[in-house]
């Protein structure tokens, strides 16, 4: 069976325009400007981009827009968007700027029915579902809205199961028990919930060494490993990252 | 000129902006008059295939777009969901498609051979194209980035001008004389789909 090549995305948190987590680039000439970033990824050999617009406020919108736009300009990869979205809307406004998926969380939360409306009028490749979890009890994850401010009381694992069968493209998995600790995935989420969906898993939050990537894949399951801090300081780059995870073993675009 | 079908789908924007970095001079289509002077035509297309079909009717340009294509032979390039409207039909949906290559979309989600791997399939893949095609011209091992459900049966193998694998071996790229099609996103592929979109605006 061919094995598909993992993927290996950055991830920008950004606020009003900017990006927010300090990024520590050599070449760039503005290391706020997530445009500028997003180009010295491109560059790097990153698979994909992924945008999320932290802030999220009605009042900012335009501004990510024109973010999304510009960035769509000077990168020739896909780009996932995502922060703030709740309708149709939403999603359209993000495409059409020239985003190619679009990540709904708190949105999908509240009502789940929102992903079978946008995976139908959009097709469910463009649509990515952020699941933000956190370890209430032993094998036992629940899902956080609003940022991880929002206590849901609803099953990570459950729900990951609904939104791949209403349509969901791909499940942009984060544990809040580890993001922004370095201490590598929270494996053992991320096995669980690749082993219940059919859909595409990307791993996100605490990476901290490049093995945590090889272990996302080969202990977790995903398809696809999210990073920010670890490529944002400069700590490795994208073409380490990927040499290292291939020299592991691991399928990726070099 | 090269023409961007814009009918509501797809990421026309991502053409236009690989075109302009190339130096072709390219733009949307939004009537079926803008066509009239294409040489050079790109369909795109995301989302479900009889919604496609649908906007292409709305669109108006359908009409034109026949005429250019089939009467006139400008080379037509149909990417992913835009490629999948070059069959007959879809088993995603029920309209007809445009025909303009022999062969019917199929679902990767009930094939038993991809049973095993996530779906949508969704990266970079290897890409193996046919002996002396053109548009690969200038190719080392080429990649491109993929995001479908669904994947074109060419009825006829000469038609097939690349092959990628993802549990089956699939029709990853067809031809039928001036129309090409290509299920991966050339405008989202880096320096192979940069080569590959100057191929085509060099046909």
């Amino acid at each position: 069976m061919s094995a598909p090549n993992v993927r290996v995305i950055p991830c920008l948190d950004v606020a009003d325009g900017r990006v927010v987590k300090g990024v520590n680039f050599v070449d760039l000439v503005d290391a706020g400007d997530p445009v500028e970033i997003a180009r010295a990824y491109d560059a790097a050999g990153a698979d994909e981009l992924c945008f999320l617009d932290i802030a999220a406020t009605h009042e900012n919108r335009g501004t990510l827009i024109d973010v999304v736009s510009r960035t769509a300009e000077a990168c020739f990869m896909p780009l996932t968007v995502g922060g703030g979205v709740r309708t149709a809307d939403d999603v359209r406004t993000l495409l059409l700027a020239g985003a190619d998926k679009v990540s709904v969380n708190s949105a999908a939360v509240a009502n789940p029915g929102l992903i079978n409306d946008l995976a139908q009028r959009f097709g469910d490749q463009c649509i990515v579902v952020a699941i933000d979890a956190k370890r209430v009890a032993p094998g036992q994850w629940q899902i956080f809205t609003h940022g991880g401010r929002r206590e849901t009381g609803i099953d990570a694992i459950g729900f990951a199961r609904q939104v791949a069968s209403l349509g969901a493209g791909e499940i942009l998995l984060t544990s809040m028990d580890r993001d922004g600790t370095r201490r590598g995935f929270d494996l053992e989420l991320v096995r669980r919930v690749s082993d219940a969906v059919p859909i595409p898993v990307i791993a996100s939050g605490g990476v901290g060494h490049l093995d945590d990537l090889v272990d996302g894949v080969q202990l977790g399951g995903a398809s696809a490993v999210l990073a920010a801090s670890i490529f944002h300081f400069g700590q490795a780059t994208v073409a380490q990252a990927k040499a290292h995870m291939a020299a592991a073993g691991v399928a990726v675009r070099l | 000129m090269i023409h961007v079908v814009d009918y509501g789908l797809g990421n026309v924007q991502a053409f236009l902006t690989m075109f302009k970095r190339l130096g072709f001079a390219a733009k949307a289509a939004k009537t079926g008059d803008d066509l009239v002077a294409a040489d050079k035509i790109i369909l795109p297309g995301v989302g479900a295939f009889d919604h496609a079909i649908e906007l292409l009717d709305a669109s108006g340009m359908r009409g034109q777009l026949e005429e250019r294509v089939v009467s006139a032979k400008v080379p037509l390039l149909g990417v992913c969901v835009g490629m999948q409207m070059l069959a007959s039909g879809s088993d995603e949906g029920e309209a007809p498609g445009l025909g303009w290559v022999p062969g019917r979309v199929r679902s990767l989600r009930t094939n038993q051979d991809a049973r095993y791997l996530p779906r949508p399939h969704m990266g970079w893949n290897d890409v193996i194209p046919g002996a002396a095609e053109p548009i690969f011209a200038g190719m080392t091992d080429p990649r491109f980035y993929f995001l479908h459900s669904y994947y074109f049966d060419c009825d006829v193998s000469s038609e097939v001008i690349a092959r990628a694998s993802y549990g089956l071996d699939f029709a990853c790229a067809v031809r039928s004389g001036n129309v090409y099609g290509v299920q991966f996103h050339p405008e989202k592929s880096h320096h192979f789909g940069a080569q590959l979109l100057k191929n085509f605006a060099e046909l």
